[in-house]
């Protein structure tokens, strides 16, 4: 059997360096550096006014309504990967594929990841860098105890067939990828937000949610295991 | 019995059956197969538990194989 082990998508990012281990801690580094960047001058602003002139409490309000807002916007950012498109109305035409596309996924994967998909419209993936959360058109990666990195990658969207997937094919699409090559997966995929854990559980979907909670208790139980 | 897949519209469309024994199936198969790679399809093979294989090759032992369209950066 002819095998490659690295996803033939890399070809197309070859500037990007592969994703590993070192390189992820780096760049969650680098990201919560940035959200200092953003936070901290206009705190410091908001705090310099106050001190200055009292009477600039509205200024100073805005301030830190920016210093509030700006890391909440990135968060945000990220819960919209795992957004998932609109699902077909029972009885629809489209009705019949989603079922056979989901019930396809769940051939791939085992009892309770076919459980919380669906319940939560995500699959729960483990892998080397952390656990994998992958939903139709993005996929979280826990990586360490607090961090979280949100791609943004989909099936191809040049490709005409890509607009016509049913859901359950547009996660089968990545999860496939991603067990065949997951340092590659992250390559190919856009960073869309690495930051704090409760930062995304705030901005993700109430019936989501779980899923986060899933897949913190994987890797919780993996550590434990490890030791 | 061995099946070859494409992930599409309807959900996913079987392509090729076959079994190893069966030189005429294989060949009909190993035919589908090279058509779906020149649309631009990549085929999976699982491989166990979270793990697939990328291949280029019609398998023929593998019991199934899934054509998959490419993936991008969002």
């Amino acid at each position: 059997m002819a095998t490659v082990d690295v996803l033939p998508e890399v070809a197309g990012v070859h500037w990007r360096a592969r994703v590993d281990a070192a390189q992820l801690r780096l760049r969650g580094r680098l990201w919560t550096l940035t959200t200092i960047a953003h936070v901290v001058p206009f705190a410091g602003a908001a705090t310099l006014l106050m001190a200055l002139q009292p009477l600039a409490l509205p200024v100073a309000l805005v301030c830190l309504a920016h210093a509030w807002i700006i890391p909440e916007l990135y968060a945000q950012r990220g819960a919209n990967v795992l957004r998932p498109r609109g699902r077909a109305a029972h009885g629809s035409p489209t009705a019949e594929p989603e079922q056979r596309s989901v019930g396809l996924l769940g051939d791939l994967v085992g009892h309770e990841a076919r459980e919380l998909h669906a319940r939560t419209g995500l699959v729960l993936e483990p892998g080397r860098l952390g656990t994998w959360l992958v939903g139709e058109s993005g996929a979280v990666l826990l990586h360490g105890r607090r961090r979280v990195f949100c791609y943004c990658v989909k099936v191809d969207p040049r490709r005409a067939q890509a607009a016509e997937l049913p859901s359950g094919d547009r996660i089968a699409h990545l999860l496939l990828a991603l067990r065949s090559d997951e340092p590659g997966f992250a390559t190919v995929a856009n960073l869309a937000f690495a930051g704090a854990h409760w930062r995304l559980r705030r901005r993700l979907r109430k019936e989501m949610r779980p899923a986060l909670r899933a897949a913190r208790a994987a890797l919780d139980s993996r550590a434990r295991l490890a030791r | 019995m061995s099946k070859l897949i494409r992930m599409d519209h309807t959900g996913h469309s079987t392509l090729a059956e076959w079994t190893p024994e069966d030189p005429v199936a294989v060949e009909a198969a190993v035919t589908a197969f090279r058509a779906e790679l020149e649309r631009g399809y990549l085929a999976m093979v699982s491989t166990g538990p979270g793990h697939a294989e990328h291949v280029r090759e019609l398998p023929v032992q593998a019991e199934l194989v899934i054509m998959r369209l490419p993936i991008s950066g969002g």
